[in-house]
This record gives C-alpha cells, structure tokens and sequence, in this order.
C-alpha cells in the first residue's frame, strides 16, 4: 500500500470510529431521556465488560474450555480486584501470575 | 484579591490534572504492553512507524487496530477493513449513551473533544468515578486523553524497537484481561448487577461460539442488559 492509501484508510477507520462515540454521547446530553432507558444504560457497564471478558477465559479456539492459563489466573486476579480495588494492583497481580504459570507450565 | 483569584484557579487546575492522573496511571500502564505489541505487529506488517502513530491518533481503539494491521497484512480490501473496524467499535455508541447520563447539558464543543477519548477503559474507570462522586467532566477528559497519549506513544515505540522484547515476557499478554476483571469489580454494585454480569458473560460465550466474528461484543452487552432490566422491572412490580 502507497502512504496516500494508508493515510486515507486510517482517516477513514477514524471516521467510523469516532461517530458511534460522538454521535449517542452528543444527541443524548441534551435530551431529556425517560427514567427507563437511564435503568436500561446503568446496566451497560457490565454488560459491555462481561461480554469482553468471559469469551478470552473460556474459549480455546472454537470450543469451550475450563483448563486455559487465563481463566485460572483470573480467579485470584479476582480475589486481588475485590479486596484491594487497585486497578494498578490488580493489573500487576495478573500479569506476574501469568508469567509465572506460563513459565511452569512450559 | 486578583492574585489570588488566580492562584486559586491554577491550585483547582493541578487538583484536576492530579486526581484525573491518578485515575489514569494504571490504564496507561495497562496501554503500554498492548501498544507495544500492536506496534510491532505493524512493523511486521511493513507499516512504518509514523504510521503507526498516525493511525493511533486517528483511531485510539486497541482491538480495531490489531484486527486492521492483520487485515492489511492480510491483503484485505479498503471496504472490508473499514467496514470491519467500524462493527468491532459500534460498541462505544452504548459507552457514549451511559456517559451520556454524567454529561447532561455539558456543550457541544467539549463532548466533541470528549468522545475522542472514549475506549473500553477510560468508559469503565469514568463512570465508576462518576457513580461514588466527587467526579467531573474535567478529571474524565484528563484520564480520556492521558491514556490516549499513553496509547499513541506506545505503539510508536513497539514499531520503533518492539521487535527486541522476548514474546509473552513479563505476562504482557494478559495485562488486558487483569483490567478487564477489576474493571468489572468496580461495576458489581448489588445483586441485580452481578446477575446482569452473569448473564452477559454467558451470552457471550454462546453467541461468539455459534457466531464468529465480533458481534457478540454488541450483541450479548444489549442482550444481557435488556434481561437484567426486566428482571428488575418484574422484582418491582412483585
């Protein structure tokens, strides 16, 4: 690919990035939205972050799986998460113990 | 009585940028092993560095951007590679309309520079903040944009000399899934929220299971919310 084709594909996957973040975000600011639909919103969160989560720990491929590094690594990353709150801590937790294990494991 | 006027703006100023930095150190942290890696898989891709950079500051999305390098490495058309970026980040139109929640009447001018900086991290870290408090849109933009600059400079130095650090050392590889899961801790308020959390999760895994691709980001997030909404609804009404 030439430089002008590059920068014009990475102008135009920016474009399609940036809308569905501006637009929802700018016409919803200045509307009055109905009590449901706030219910309905406080609940996307965690839907969002489950959803990217579970997949990663238990998926292998295209099979289900309950004996990926990830997903055993997650448990105490999780204890970590919950009795510290530390997003660094928990993100460093992780990480050690995934190296570790894959060095064992290896 | 100017003097200090000003003296106390700046002091405002620096408690902004501080507790916003505070916030956003451990998603720059947790940015510095991806864009690495996203960086030296563009220059595996023949991607030159500026580049690299360019596209990070045109897109500032992680997963869009590792699947755009493998595509454009794969030799995939322009459409497809647009089209394809653009399915995989439809999601932060739900991430805008929660914040959008937080941001009520805010100008158009500042949600405009705003929504830039919207990703699945600085979405979860903002709207925990914004639910205990003590929270405002100029400590959200400091953590958008920190971790933005955080992004853009890692990618560039994964391309520039990325290719020297061993595959998988120091657990790298997992530096995602370890925010992801404290992220979500920061979302598990009550019961109702967990069984939202659940359900999701589970979807989820049946959806990318049955449907590969990427749809089951949307498609299980809009699912699982919408049953954990009438669960409430019909405990209410009982």
């Amino acid at each position: 690919m030439s430089y002008p084709e590059y920068i014009l594909l990475f102008a135009a996957m920016g474009l399609v990035t940036y809308i569905p973040r501006w637009l929802p975000l700018v016409y919803l600011a200045h509307k009055r939205m109905p009590p449901w639909l706030v219910d309905w919103l406080s609940l996307i969160p965690v839907a969002i972050l489950s959803s990217l989560l579970a997949p990663s720990l238990l998926v292998d491929g295209h099979s289900l799986s309950f004996t990926k590094t990830d997903l055993w690594v997650a448990v105490p990353t999780l204890v970590f998460a919950l009795r510290t709150k530390s997003l660094g801590g928990t993100l460093l937790v992780g990480m050690l113990l995934f190296w570790l294990v894959g060095i064992v494991r290896a | 009585m100017d003097q200090d006027k000003v003296k106390q703006r700046q002091d405002n100023r620096n408690e902004t940028l501080r507790q916003g930095a505070a916030a956003a150190w451990p998603v720059c942290l947790g940015y510095l092993p991806l864009g690495l890696a996203m960086g030296v898989l563009a220059q595996q891709a023949g991607i030159p560095a500026w580049l690299t950079g360019l596209m990070s500051i045109s897109l500032f999305a992680g997963s869009a951007q590792f699947i755009g390098v493998a595509m454009i490495d794969a030799g995939a058309s322009m459409a497809a590679i647009v089209t394809t970026t653009f399915m995989v980040n439809l999601r932060h139109a739900l991430m805008g309309s929660a914040l959008a929640v937080h941001l009520r009447g805010v100008n158009r001018w500042f949600l405009t520079l705003f929504a830039y900086g919207i990703t699945d991290e600085t979405f979860a870290v903002n709207m925990a903040r914004f639910r205990v408090g003590n929270w405002d849109r100029w400590r959200a933009l400091v953590v958008n944009h920190l971790s933005n600059s955080a992004w853009v400079l890692s990618t560039v130095a994964g391309a520039l000399a990325g290719q020297f650090i061993p595959r998988g050392a120091f657990g790298i590889d997992y530096a995602l899934t370890a925010m992801f899961i404290c992220l979500l801790v920061f979302q598990l308020h009550n019961r109702l929220l967990v069984l939202t959390g659940l359900l999701s999760a589970g979807l989820a895994v049946g959806w990318y299971l049955l449907i590969p691709g990427n749809s089951y980001i949307v498609g299980a997030s809009v699912c699982g919310a919408t049953l954990g909404f009438f669960i409430k609804r019909a405990k209410r009404r009982r």
